[in-house]
């Protein structure tokens, strides 16, 4: 299987100047979008849904699945793509925008086409500053090729691609925050229905993809929906790039299909490389820290889009996996999550604006040595109470949050009671009147 | 009793402040409005130009965005406030923002921080007495894959050491970015005061 893999959506990473138009067209770059301008945008749309292209940046939904909602009649179409990854630790669009900024632009094409866009917003994230200059500059140059602009490849469709920069905030990654943010508002989620492809941007259809959902594209109309659909197990299709980051031997991103374990990504000579020297893996967040937590003995888990649901976490995410070490002290990495999430949330929903600043202040105390037993139990109360499945927040995020703080304090209880016990007398009273 | 009617249509912000924004950077931000359908949408990229311009986003300028956009100024603010990396405050010429997430932690980011700290003789949100150097914290800052990791204005630093720290910061050059940059957001360059004290063309 994985022996024969063969990078698709990394070719052109370490390739001298890559991000340049030049040596992405020598390297069959800008064949896919002449070949689908040719075809309908409906046989496009068929083709991707054929192909079973599932969202890249996390819940997984078929992409071409979302293109069929936009309404039939409609008259403006808009195309967002999201570049803004703000999930710890995934760097996986900043390495495709980076290197190869010309393979997201021909996705944008293609995906534009195939909507019927006539303007593509590329949201950026704001920490994102030498793959701005880098894509913009693509884009120039895309521009100035004619293959971007009046009359794309000289045909009748035009199409205007804009990056739109954030400014710094988690929230905005979720499609209708990511809306709210190109409107120029605050990036609070809308409630859905409607979704956006009814009524997103200025309230009209909009479709918003991943950038690295939108770099595949080219590769399927290039390849084919049968090429793409046979890689990797059935409900997970088409070649996905994993990061692998801590401490590991070779921190990075690396691309496979879907049957690989967290295992693999560890410790395979063309991906992770295994442990540093004196290193054991203590416990993995396999997708991104919103998932959840594995332990060392769970890390046969495949990394597709159904098996981590076996393992009691929120999903694939991101796969973008980190390991930390055993010389981790657990709390440290409960607090750390916690802080995330309390300092991200966009406050729009009570439980979740309260919930994770709360989840963060007792993830402190323990971490400071301070906790108590029963404050464990707190945390998880809280955590099951608050999110979307409990219908209880507009968005995924409160979700995101309470999955690694209940996974953490699940598979990790015994060392954190350990801890809490082992600390000295008095720490508890002292925070707890600090505090009143 | 008559009850005192409040006059809530003259700007209190600003009212008497001289203009924080040339009309260069007027223009800039008049270079959005055809990417937009609406004049709201260009308040993010607006925000972006006053912050390359001034180094931050003032009250005065936020005043002056909200009527160069037609919104109300509490909706620039409102939005302004949100994100942040919208600074409402000067900073210093140099902004180091140190990542905290989770890889940078377990990998010795709050080391380098400590280092930093020391060095500067700063603590976060604070700028040195000389005005060369501000600190502050930002989630992931997706380099993961060399963490710990951290930006110098738009330079990003990777895999840095504590014993690395005093080099870097000694750099004149430390803030200079490898690629070709794009002046897409990039303003004319005021200099605060000195830019809004400059006499009237003509």
């Amino acid at each position: 299987m994985a022996d024969s893999f063969e990078p698709v959506l990394l070719r052109n990473v370490g390739v001298e100047n890559s991000t340049a138009l030049k040596v992405y067209e020598s390297r069959g770059g800008y064949r896919a979008v002449r070949q689908a301008l040719k075809q309908t945008p409906g046989e496009i749309t068929e083709e991707v849904k054929k192909a079973n292209l599932r969202g890249r940046g996390g819940a997984g939904f078929p992409a071409g699945v979302k293109w069929g909602f936009l309404p039939p009649n409609r008259t403006v179409t808009l195309l967002c793509v999201n570049g803004d990854e703000s999930e710890p630790p995934t760097f996986s669009n900043r390495v495709l925008m980076e290197k190869d900024p010309h393979q997201l632009i021909e996705g944008v094409i293609i995906a534009a086409y195939a909507t019927q866009a006539r303007i593509a917003y590329i949201y950026l994230r704001g920490e994102f500053h030498e793959q701005f200059h880098i894509l913009q500059k693509a884009i120039d140059e895309a521009y100035v090729a004619g293959y971007l602009g009046k009359r794309v490849f000289g045909g009748d469709y035009s199409l205007e691609c804009y990056i739109h920069r954030g400014a710094g905030a988690y929230v905005c990654g979720e499609e209708t925050g990511l809306i709210e943010s190109i409107e120029g508002k605050r990036g609070c989620p809308r409630i859905k229905p409607p979704f956006p492809a009814v009524e997103g941007v200025f309230h009209r259809p909009t479709v918003v993809n991943n950038v690295e959902t939108i770099s595949c594209i080219p590769h399927i109309i290039e390849r084919g929906a049968e090429w793409f659909a046979g890689v990797g197990p059935q409900h997970s299709t088409g070649p996905k790039l994993f990061c692998i980051s801590g401490p590991v031997n070779k921190p990075g991103c690396y691309e496979a299909a879907m049957d690989i374990t967290v295992r693999e990504l560890i410790e395979r000579e063309d991906m992770g490389g295994g442990m540093q020297p004196a290193r054991k893996v203590k416990a993995v967040f396999p997708g991104g820290v919103s998932m959840g937590v594995l332990t060392a003995d769970e890390l046969d888990m495949k990394m597709d889009f159904d098996d981590p649901q076996h393992y009691g976490l929120l999903g694939l995410g991101t796969a973008a996996a980190v390991v930390i070490d055993q010389d981790t002290d657990i709390r440290i990495v409960l607090r750390n999550v916690a802080r995330f999430f309390g300092t991200e949330s966009c406050g729009q929903c009570t439980q979740c604006r309260e919930g994770t600043a709360w989840m963060y202040k007792i993830a402190s105390r323990i971490a400071d040595g301070a906790g108590r037993i029963e404050d464990l139990d707190i945390l998880l109360d809280t955590a099951r109470n608050m999110g979307m499945m409990p219908g209880l927040s507009i968005c995924g995020l409160p979700d995101g949050a309470t999955y690694p703080i209940e996974t953490i304090v699940k598979k990790f209880r015994s060392e954190l009671e350990d801890a809490i016990r082992a600390q000295p007398d008095g720490r508890v009273e002292s925070a707890m009147s600090a505090v009143n | 009793m008559a009850w005192k009617a409040i006059d809530r249509n003259t700007p209190v912000v600003g009212a008497d402040a001289e203009p924080a924004l040339s009309e260069a950077v007027r223009e800039k931000i008049r270079s959005f409005f055809d990417r937009y359908e609406t004049k709201r949408a260009v308040l993010l990229p607006a925000l972006h130009v006053v912050q390359d311009a001034l180094g931050h986003v003032s009250w005065q300028a936020m005043v002056e965005v909200a009527a160069l956009l037609e919104l109300p100024p509490s909706d620039v603010i409102d939005t302004a406030s949100f994100y942040t990396q919208y600074w409402t405050h000067p900073k210093g010429r140099k902004v180091i923002t140190v990542c905290r997430s989770l890889t940078c932690e377990v990998m010795g980011g709050p080391a380098v921080l400590a280092e930093i700290k020391k060095q500067l003789g700063i603590g976060e949100h604070e700028t040195t007495p000389d005005g060369n150097y501000s600190l502050m914290t930002e989630e992931c800052l997706a380099g993961c894959d060399h963490g710990p990791c951290m930006l110098i204005n738009e330079k990003m630093h990777k895999c840095v050491k504590p014993a690395d720290v005093a080099k870097i910061l000694a750099d004149p050059d430390n803030d200079r970015i490898d690629s070709e940059r794009s002046d897409l957001f990039d303003a004319p360059r005021m200099t605060g005061d000195a830019a809004r004290k400059a006499p009237p063309p003509g």
